[in-house]
């Protein structure tokens, strides 16, 4: 039988160690890190298999079949535009399904959750860390995305990479994606599950300006205006901003609004969780 | 402060410490406590904890024993930074747990009702992050998931999905999580509900192992056998409130009797009742359901041929009997006239 002394001091610990909630907090990251690096082949196949359908349908056969969008010149042009938009939808998508999905069982029924919400943090960090670690599974689904969306089209692909818009937008965006997941997950039920699929990242990826500029919508402009509600069009937009040189959204506009956008969902995503945690 | 000699080890169940022998002080404190739940739906509101006192002293095994709804998951919830309190305080060492919940945290483990290991995580890892979570490093943090692991039997599942444990192993490896980063108080919410009598056994001597060592153990429990053999003191708890606080023994000796004689019978209990008080036998009398306790002094030698002789005479045709030593189901019955299981 061990001897593991159980310190019988309660004294002494009246200062919040900020070295302790960082460790934990890192701590809390790696755990995530296991569990993507458990689930790789998994993680890879339903970041991948969305954005590559998409690139092999429209952009590798549709040309070849010439049912081509917008003649051979518009062909280019789409293929050159389509890449960016898939990069942002996999962002978004990733911080759903990292961060929403796994929530929502948490909650609604395996509880696991409860071990990290008792860790010597306060319940915000935690929601905090959950953001933080969907924002890294957003990043690398988009590095992971990146070669699929230049390699697979059959017309020339032209990405002129402006990187100062580039390291800002990315992870901008990345911060995005795991605060929406966060919202979605800590107001979602399991049963309403599929609902998220049909009434949220369907929608929103249709109508995000990932497939089409939103410049380009002025011949529908009730419609260009709705789609400013959705935070996906400002991403799309931004990628488009640091890839391409297609003509793109104000980009005050696009900074503003994705900073809007983090800021509102982060605040509602962790008002949400500790409400969650807390009764 | 420094340490203090840990309480006496005790042995095999039934053993608990003399309350006498506790002279530490005070380690979770609870003034006025109170949880008042909204109601949903127009449903009326739920005073799950009401204004509750408790002291539990450092070293001891506290046993808050309820039945369902009584509002131990509750009060466990607000001493462990879940459940915000409507009113009072809840201090566990000497950190207000509401208003430095971070703090409080480091002091506490919990084992909570229902099964809440990460099942993303194998049984050594879900102990592993647990040293990590609260920045143990992560030497340190293998180091004592091993060693709990072999200390609770548990080595051959390190391994394991916690999906393929049986109940009770889950059990002990939240037992074994909980404890991990050595906190100052553990907290067990029905650490033995639905657990089979074997593995029951196995985790009442991990919690006296841990007794043993000194450890700070709050558990609540519905069975009054846990709270009778476990707890050095119990406080019994019933609609938010607490009803009765001492050792198991001080409760039963509270019932002034030394023998229960539960009886079944055809008829009119309560007229049985009556005519069993009037003679000078039984000092008291309780009915519920189809069940008439009598509570007698001294042993039910002589006692029990001439109770049925009388209720025969009476009429009363009596179809069951059973003579036990009171129990802390029999104070509870006292308590509230009712039934702890229901
Ligand atoms: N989140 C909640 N919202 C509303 N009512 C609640 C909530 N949690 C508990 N209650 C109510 O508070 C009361 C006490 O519940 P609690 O879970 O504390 O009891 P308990 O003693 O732990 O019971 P059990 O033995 O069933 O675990 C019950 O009436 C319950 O319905
Ligand atoms: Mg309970």
């Amino acid at each position: 039988m061990t001897t593991a002394a159980i310190d019988p001091s309660l004294s002494g610990t009246t200062t919040p160690s900020a070295s302790v909630q960082w460790s934990a907090f890192g701590a809390l990251l790696l755990r995530d890190a296991l569990v993507v690096w458990k689930t790789r082949w998994a993680f890879l196949l339903r970041t991948i298999m969305q954005p590559l359908l998409f690139v092999f349908v429209f952009g590798y056969v549709f040309p070849k079949i010439g049912q081509g969008i917008g003649g051979s010149a518009g062909q280019a042009q789409f293929s050159t535009l389509l890449g960016p938009g898939l990069i942002a939808v996999a962002i978004i998508f990733q911080g759903i399904q990292s961060v929403a999905l796994p929530m929502v069982q948490e909650f609604g029924y395996t509880r696991e959750i409860e071990d990290r919400v008792m860790a010597p943090v306060p319940v915000w960090a935690v929601g905090a860390e959950k953001i933080a670690s969907g924002a890294l599974q957003s990043l690398f689904a988009a590095f992971v995305v990146l070669p699929f969306v230049y390699l697979v089209p059959s017309t020339p692909v032209h990405f002129s990479f402006n990187w100062p818009v580039l390291i800002t937008i990315v992870p901008l965006s990345c911060l995005l994606a795991g605060a929406l997941g966060l919202t979605v997950g800590t107001r979602v039920e399991p049963r309403q599950v599929p609902l998220i699929f049909s009434v949220l990242v369907l929608p929103m990826t249709m109508l995000g300006a990932a497939y089409y500029p939103w410049t380009s919508l002025g011949a529908i402009p009730w419609l260009k205006a709705a789609v400013l509600i959705n935070p996906l069009v400002y991403m799309c937009e931004g990628m488009r901003m640091g890839m391409t040189n297609i003509p793109h959204m104000n980009a005050f506009a696009i900074y503003g609004a994705i900073i809007g956008f983090t800021v509102a969902l982060t605040w509602i995503g962790i008002g949400g969780f500790r409400n969650r945690v807390l009764t | 402060m420094a340490s203090e000699a840990p309480n006496a080890a005790t042995g095999p169940p039934p053993a608990p410490s003399p309350v006498t022998a506790i002279t530490g002080t005070e380690v979770i404190r609870c003034i006025g406590l109170t949880k008042q739940f909204p109601g949903r739906g127009g449903a009326p509101s739920v005073k799950a904890v009401d204004n509750l006192d408790l002291a539990v002293r450092k070293g001891e095994i506290f046993g808050l024993l309820g039945p369902n709804g009584a509002g131990k998951t509750t009060t466990v919830g607000m001493l462990t930074t879940r459940v915000i309190p409507t009113s009072g305080q809840a201090i566990v060492g000497d950190i207000d747990v509401v208003a430095e919940p971070a703090l409080a945290k480091q002091l506490i483990g919990v084992v909570p009702q229902v099964n809440t290991l990460d099942r993303s995580l194998t049984v050594f890892e879900n102990l592993y992050f647990h040293g990590r979570y609260f920045g143990m490093g992560a030497k340190a943090s293998r180091a004592a998931a091993n060693e709990l692991l072999e200390r609770f039997k548990l080595r051959d599942r390190a391994k394991a999905d916690t999906l393929t444990l049986s109940g009770g192993m889950a059990q002990r490896v939240m037992v074994a999580r909980a404890i991990l980063h050595k906190p100052a108080i553990l907290f067990l919410d029905e650490p033995t509900a639905g657990l089979d009598p074997q593995s029951r056994i196995a985790l009442w001597e991990v919690v006296q192992d841990l007794h043993a060592q000194g450890q700070t153990i709050l558990l609540t429990t519905h069975y009054m056998e846990e709270a009778d053999q476990l707890c050095d003191r119990v406080a019994i708890m019933d609609h938010g409130k607490i009803l009765a606080l001492d050792t198991a023994d001080g409760l039963k000796g509270s019932i002034g009797a030394d023998t229960e004689i539960a009886l079944q019978a055809d008829g009119d209990l309560d007229a049985l009742a009556k005519l069993l008080e009037a003679g000078d036998t039984v000092t008291r009398t309780q009915v519920t359901g189809n069940v008439l306790r009598a509570y007698l002094r001294g042993s039910a030698h002589g006692a029990l041929p001439r109770l049925i002789a009388s209720a025969d005479d009476a009429g009363f045709s009596i179809t069951d009997v059973s003579v036990t030593e009171p129990t802390l189901e029999t104070v509870f019955i006292s308590l509230t006239g009712k039934e702890l299981r229901e």
